[in-house]
């Protein structure tokens, strides 16, 4: 039996915390719980939304109450199986060159890596998407091997672009629209990540992606493509729930 | 022509708003919609829509903007304000209408709404609405996400908002007597759920102070500045989602009351949640406000839910139509051909 704690959010929300820390059996179990309870729908719960570590429950306490409520999602979690919950594979390219990568010689300053060093470590893993969140369509990936974890820079900037790459601690993410933002930006991705006309994110919590690293003018192209809206982006695989 | 209002001063951040997009927040889109639900909704009812039509939301100094139809109805809730109707651009003085009522307007005409006083938000709503596509359902800006109202962003000059009804409805005007708008002191929260980052020494502190709202205060989060709040342990938590009302407490232990445009995950912790009963009032805090907060029972927060559900369905209760004045009787007979000329009777 997996470990939580229910912790009000209000009078119309309420958190089922699983842990505090980012850790992948932790994201299993929300994603898990998250299905669960969207496949179940209790009357009265409108919405549920994944983070890290919790998820958060948005209901109408008219309808349900945090005590039924709880009693529900005890069930629940009681018979939840440990796996991972399935997601898609995807393969997103990113120009790392140095006009969109504003950040790079500071990382490599922070990291004693060279610029071709941080490239290949960071296009070498393959990151598992925890959540969406900040913005419509931005996906929290993770982990950053631990040589490229960064904190935030000493001030933030006002505005990137829309599809900069950051490191964020541990995480990756691209930003899906022009942003404020304090993270290093070391690339950038062609790909649209959010379709405002569909109400459509590309990327959803327990998928899998690897940056394919591209040239300045591949990268060219393909935003030309997205742009006219010629581009298809496919996942390159389904995966099966793999047993965390 | 399409029949629309085009805005001649934008105000100070002038949107289009409904009760914003629900269901989309696992995907990183915030709810957003109006802050004060309950003046919404008597706009609209006043306007004689659906009490979900998106409307202008104006906050601190409303907008002015020139009426491009033949005629239309509007209608306007919410703090205090002083709107003027003009008979066009050169016309110095107008004449001045109330809240919580309903007017006519006509082409040529400009409406003026002045600096918002004891309250942060007014609301605009016009007959039959904006001509504008929902973007996941709603009408509401979402300035963040660029997308949703008019462009995504906050109204400018020369925007021209497009209407949905060229004319307005041949009814008598309304007005709306006896609705609180006013915005208690004290606000009710339930504590979390980040309660435990807190001592109960510091939970004290925080009930025993009284907080101010900000400069720098805006849709995404109310500022506060009081009685600075120490954590237990650091102030960073491993990011999780935001319910609207969440009162969160940063490295300088000044409280920030997040609103409807706040992002759907954060990583600081979150002492108490303000209760949906109070998010209207919540979002009537003008800049200087001094308020204080008290905590209350799940079951005291239903209760209070009940109760704001009542005071929205009762809004249709305290309209009252106006009579119109004779001469205007007498005009819209005419126009029906109900009664004739005086001339022609006794021809």
């Amino acid at each position: 039996m997996l470990d939580y704690r229910l912790l009000p959010a209000g009078d119309t929300a309420l958190v089922v915390e699983f842990g505090d820390r980012i850790d992948r059996s932790l994201s299993a179990a929300v994603l898990a719980l998250a299905q669960a309870l969207d496949e179940e729908r209790i009357a009265g719960v409108i919405e549920t939304v994944p983070t890290f570590r919790s998820l958060m429950v948005h209901y109408e306490p008219l309808a349900v109450s945090f005590d039924t409520l709880a009693a529900r999602i005890g069930e629940r979690v009681g018979t939840l199986r440990a796996r991972e919950t399935a997601g898609r594979s995807w393969h997103l390219p990113v120009c790392y060159d140095r006009r969109f990568a504003i950040d790079l010689d500071e990382v490599a300053r922070r990291t004693s890596l060279t610029a071709q060093q941080i490239v290949e470590r960071h296009s070498a893993e393959v990151y598992h998407v925890y959540m969406l969140g900040f913005l419509p369509g931005q996906a929290y990936m993770g982990e950053v091997a631990a040589e490229l974890a960064l904190e935030r820079l000493p001030s933030p900037r006002t505005a990137i672009p829309a599809g900069s790459l950051a490191i964020a601690g541990r995480m990756s993410c691209v930003f899906p629209l022009e942003t404020p933002c304090g993270w290093h930006i070391i690339g950038r991705c062609p790909i649209p990540l959010w379709d405002p006309a569909r109400g459509a994110a590309l990327l959803a919590p327990a998928d899998k992606v690897t940056f394919i690293p591209v040239s300045a003018r591949e990268y060219e192209t393909l935003r030309t493509r997205a742009a006219e809206g010629v581009l298809r982006v496919e996942p390159v695989s389904e995966i099966a729930g793999a047993v965390a | 022509m399409t029949p629309a209002l085009r805005i001649i001063t934008p105000g100070l951040s002038t949107t289009v708003q409904d009760l914003g997009r629900h269901g989309f927040q696992r995907l990183g889109v915030s709810v957003g919609g109006v802050l004060d639900p309950v003046a919404f909704r008597a706009a609209n009812r006043l306007a004689g829509n659906p009490s979900d039509t998106g409307v202008l939301e104006a906050v601190y100094r409303g907008p002015s903007f020139a009426v491009e139809t033949d005629d239309a109805r509007l209608a306007f809730a919410g703090a205090e304000a002083t709107v003027e109707i003009l008979d066009g651009a050169d016309a110095e003085r107008g004449e001045t209408v109330d809240l919580m009522r309903s007017v006519r307007v006509r082409r040529g005409q400009i409406v003026r709404i002045g600096a918002i006083k004891r309250g942060a938000t007014l609301y605009i709503a016009v007959e039959g609405g904006f001509a504008i596509a929902p973007v996941l359902g709603s009408v509401a800006t979402d300035r963040r996400g660029g997308m949703g109202g008019w462009q995504g962003r906050p109204l400018r000059e020369g925007d021209v908002l497009p209407l949905c009804r060229a004319t307005a409805s041949e009814r008598d005007e309304c007005r709306l007597d006896g609705l609180d708008l006013g915005a208690p002191h004290r606000l009710r929260v339930v504590l979390g759920p980040q309660d435990d980052w807190f001592s109960a020494g510091e939970i004290e502190r925080f009930f025993a102070g009284e907080y101010t709202v900000s400069a720098g205060s805006n849709r995404m989060g109310m500022r506060l500045e009081g009685p600075a709040l120490q954590h237990r342990h650091g102030f960073n938590i491993v990011s999780d989602a935001i319910a609207t009302g969440a009162i969160q407490v940063p490295g300088n232990g000044q409280p920030l009351i997040l609103l409807a445009d706040h992002q759907t995950t954060g990583g600081y912790p979150k002492i108490a949640t303000v209760i949906s009963a109070d998010l209207p009032a919540l979002g009537r805090l003008p800049i200087g406000a001094k308020i204080s907060f008290a905590a209350v029972t799940l079951e005291q927060a239903a209760a209070a839910r009940r109760a704001l559900f009542a005071t929205l369905d009762g809004i249709d209760d305290k309209i009252v139509r106006l009579s119109p004045p004779p001469a205007a009787i007498a005009a819209r007979l005419l126009e029906c051909n109900l009664i004739s000329g005086v001339y022609d009777a006794a021809a």
